[in-house]
């Protein structure tokens, strides 16, 4: 809550609040519910203080924290390949792209620049962890809302796509794959095509996802209308990824502010916006986001070149001294580390702008005056991962 | 042993002692059956899982491994728990149940009473169940629990009223309320004179069917209408604060009030314990009526859950629209053409 201190912001509030009450002989003390830490649809640790009357939300508090791990400590007792196997657990559904934007400010820092088909494989796989993130999303979401199938239809399909991050990397979640000047390794023998088939199954997926959940009419009644958020408060309140351009902003760091060493300029795809700034908005934005994050893997899958996967780097690293700040677009929104380095072993200061984080805080304002059930249309709608809120 | 059964003509203790030793076993059974075939094995097949798989062959004694689990639990009250009413509650719900069991015809014969207003009956028995919900979630001093009472509370307001209007209907065509009567009714009709099938009702008051069907839908608070248990949002509601035995009361009574539920609209709309062919005096029916019922159970079922495992679930205004703008027009439209056919054919 901001503190409001001049006299016509208070009358201001004075009169919302005024205006609110229906009937005050009705009226009846509200009930405040806490919602977590343990609680199926926070899926996690998030604790929300919703004050309700009946079941309508008067006010709705994200409180985080639960599980802080104190990663931006921690990465400075740590050396630049050991973070990176640390921020893997920030947003664990999508591990990959956690690593990409800080080895890229890392690289910027040393002004290294991984070899082409280093790049390639980067993109592949970060739009691979895309698809891994925002499939599972769709299951959840349906679960959330009653619809049990969805979720098992979504773990097992999400799995295609975990066996190919497996097969390459060597981690189904946490593949600790980067390297400051490219990548561990090459793909293995067959990957390519196998990978193929994995993004046909999960453009299946979505299709049947399509069927089942996202046109269904209950689910529509469930998640139209709901959660509304306007494009200037979207913005304001820092929103960023499929929630922002389900609000009908069009804004893809891919697109508009792509870091070099990732090469989404070499595949043909679309970014999905839709003007309704409701939960469904959201998961439709979501679901076409899923189906073009697969078109992109298997556009750069059949372009991609040959070559070293590794660029010459000292055995030891050492960042020179300097800040840089990269950005990408990861499955939750805005995904950036800034760097501050000293030129020593361990960077200075990092700081890890989550897109999660921004994310829920607008919950409070959208929450206000929703009911209950939609309280978890919106939540679920938002799509948070506890780690990459509280780091 | 068909005519063993039909001449065997017990002194009233002895019938009253079988028809309470009937009821209870065959209620647990009933609930084991439905929640082993559509909660186990149905679910899994179509969320493409196994299920159970180790207790038994084929996983087919996970249930009793279940409830034996259940009956070790400790028995944990909340700290602010009304204890007599937390305690009594679950046992409410089940007594609902059995009631509801007191009126099915298994054939002819082979029921516990052959009431006269068997329909009206078997509704107004079956919404006790809400003062059991209502009894647990007000004891249980938790505000998840209170919140779901209070749902399943407006819900029945919601269904209620569509399910008494979709019965009218059967009621209406076959002139009779009582259960056995309705059965006898469309086993002994014909279809523009051809009597080949008898005359289930389901053909003339389908409408009343699927009416019948999303009410009770409602009624087990089953998807899409199980927003008094929904685990996504109010943590399974009553039932939160319950464990061991308590719990696996409610299990019981959920599976067992489905399971007499889809009795009924087998009865009601599919022509009950008869087979074509078979006159309804046969001594047969006293072996074949119960498996014939089953059967028919289990299609109902299969139908019931099988939108329990698809859809989402709905807002309780959604329901309370649904049910008032949508089910409760299309029952009265049905009643009324019912009845003026009635008359005029």
């Amino acid at each position: 809550m901001t503190a409001v201190s001049d006299p016509q912001s208070v009358a201001a509030l004075v009169a919302e609040a005024n205006d609110n009450r229906v009937n005050l002989d009705f009226e009846t003390e509200g009930m405040t519910l806490n919602m977590g830490p343990q609680h199926p649809a926070t899926h996690g640790t998030l604790r929300i203080i919703a004050r309700l009357d009946g079941e309508q939300v008067i006010s709705a508090e994200p409180m985080c924290g639960y599980m802080h791990r104190g990663y931006e400590k921690l990465t400075e007792v740590r050396t630049y390949p050991q973070i990176n196997a640390l921020i893997n657990r920030i947003d664990w559904l999508g591990s990959f792209a956690n690593e990409v934007p800080f080895i890229l400010a890392a690289e910027k820092l040393m002004d290294v620049e991984a070899p082409p088909r280093a790049q390639w494989i980067r993109t592949i796989l970060f739009e691979m962890s895309r698809v891994a993130n925002i499939s599972l999303f769709l299951g959840d979401f349906g679960l959330q809302l009653g619809g049990m199938t969805a979720g098992f239809y979504a773990f097992r399909d999400r799995e295609w796509v975990l066996n190919q991050i497996e097969s390459a990397t060597g981690g189904r979640f946490h593949p600790n794959f980067d390297r400051i000047g490219g990548l561990k390794d090459d793909l293995p023998k067959g990957w390519i095509e196998e990978s193929h088939t994995a993004m046909d199954k999960l453009l299946a997926f979505c299709d049947e996802m399509e069927d089942l959940l996202v046109g269904n009419e209950i689910f529509q009644g469930r998640t139209r209308g709901i959660g509304v958020i306007p494009a200037e408060i979207a913005l304001s309140y820092g929103l960023s990824g499929a929630n922002l351009r389900a609000s009908g902003v069009d804004w893809d760091l891919r697109r508009d502010n792509c870091p070099p060493g990732l090469v989404y300029d070499k595949a043909d795809w679309k970014v999905w916006t839709h003007p309704d700034g409701d939960c469904f908005a959201r998961t439709w934005v979501r679901l076409q986001e899923t189906r073009e994050a697969a078109k992109i893997v298997k556009q750069l899958l059949d372009t991609i070149p040959s070559g070293p996967v590794m660029a010459k780097v000292p055995r030891i690293i050492k960042v020179p001294a300097g800040e840089a700040y990269v950005a990408t677009e990861n499955p939750l929104g805005e995904m950036g580390y800034y760097v501050v380095s000293k030129g020593d072993l361990v960077p200075f200061r990092v700081k890890i702008r989550s897109a999660s984080f921004n994310n829920i805080s607008v919950l409070p304002w959208v929450a206000r005056g929703a009911y209950v059930p939609d309280l978890i249309s919106i939540l679920g709608s938002l799509y948070f991962i506890l780690g990459d809120i509280d780091r | 042993m068909t005519l063993l059964l039909a001449s065997f003509a017990p002194p009233y203790w002895l019938s009253t002692l079988i028809k309470v030793i009937v009821i209870s076993a065959v209620v647990p059974t009933t609930a084991l059956i439905l929640g082993m075939v559509f909660l186990f094995k149905i679910m899994s097949w179509m969320q493409s899982r196994l299920g159970p798989q180790e207790a038994g062959p084929r996983g087919t004694l996970q249930l009793l491994a279940d409830g034996v689990k259940f009956l070790q639990k400790e028995d944990i009250a909340p700290n602010g728990a009304d204890l007599w009413v937390f305690k009594v509650a679950p046992l409410v719900v089940l007594m609902s149940t059995l009631l509801l069991y007191v009126a099915l015809p298994a054939s002819m014969h082979l029921v516990v009473a052959d009431l006269d207003v068997g329909v009206f009956f078997v509704l107004a028995i079956a919404s006790l169940s809400v003062i059991g919900v209502l009894m647990a979630g007000w004891s249980s001093a938790s505000k998840y629990s209170l919140m779901g009472a209070l749902r399943a509370a407006g819900q029945l307001i919601a269904y209620e009223l569509p399910m008494v209007l979709a019965v009218i209907g059967v009621v209406i065509q076959a002139g009779t309320m009582s259960l056995n009567g309705i059965v006898l009714a469309q086993n002994d009709g014909s279809i523009f004179g051809w009597g080949g099938i008898g005359f289930p009702y389901i053909l003339t008051q389908f409408l009343g069917f699927f009416i019948f069907i999303a009410a009770v839908q409602a009624e087990l608070t089953q998807p899409p209408f199980d927003m008094p248990v929904a685990e996504s949002e109010i943590v399974s509601g009553y039932q939160v604060e319950y464990t061991g035995f308590r719990f696996l009361i409610f299990f019981l009574a959920e599976f067992a009030t489905a399971f007499a539920f889809a009795a009924i609209a087998a009865v009601l709309f599919l022509g009950g314990w008869a087979v074509p062919w078979l006159p309804t005096e046969s001594d047969w029916y006293y072996v074949l009526g119960p498996i014939v019922l089953f059967a028919k159970v289990m299609i109902v079922s299969f139908i019931i859950f099988w939108v329990r495992f698809t859809y989402p679930r709905f807002r309780e205004d959604q329901l309370q629209s649904l049910a008032w703008k949508v089910l409760i027009p299309l029952a009265l439209v049905n009643i009324v053409v019912t009845a003026v056919l009635k008359v005029v054919l």
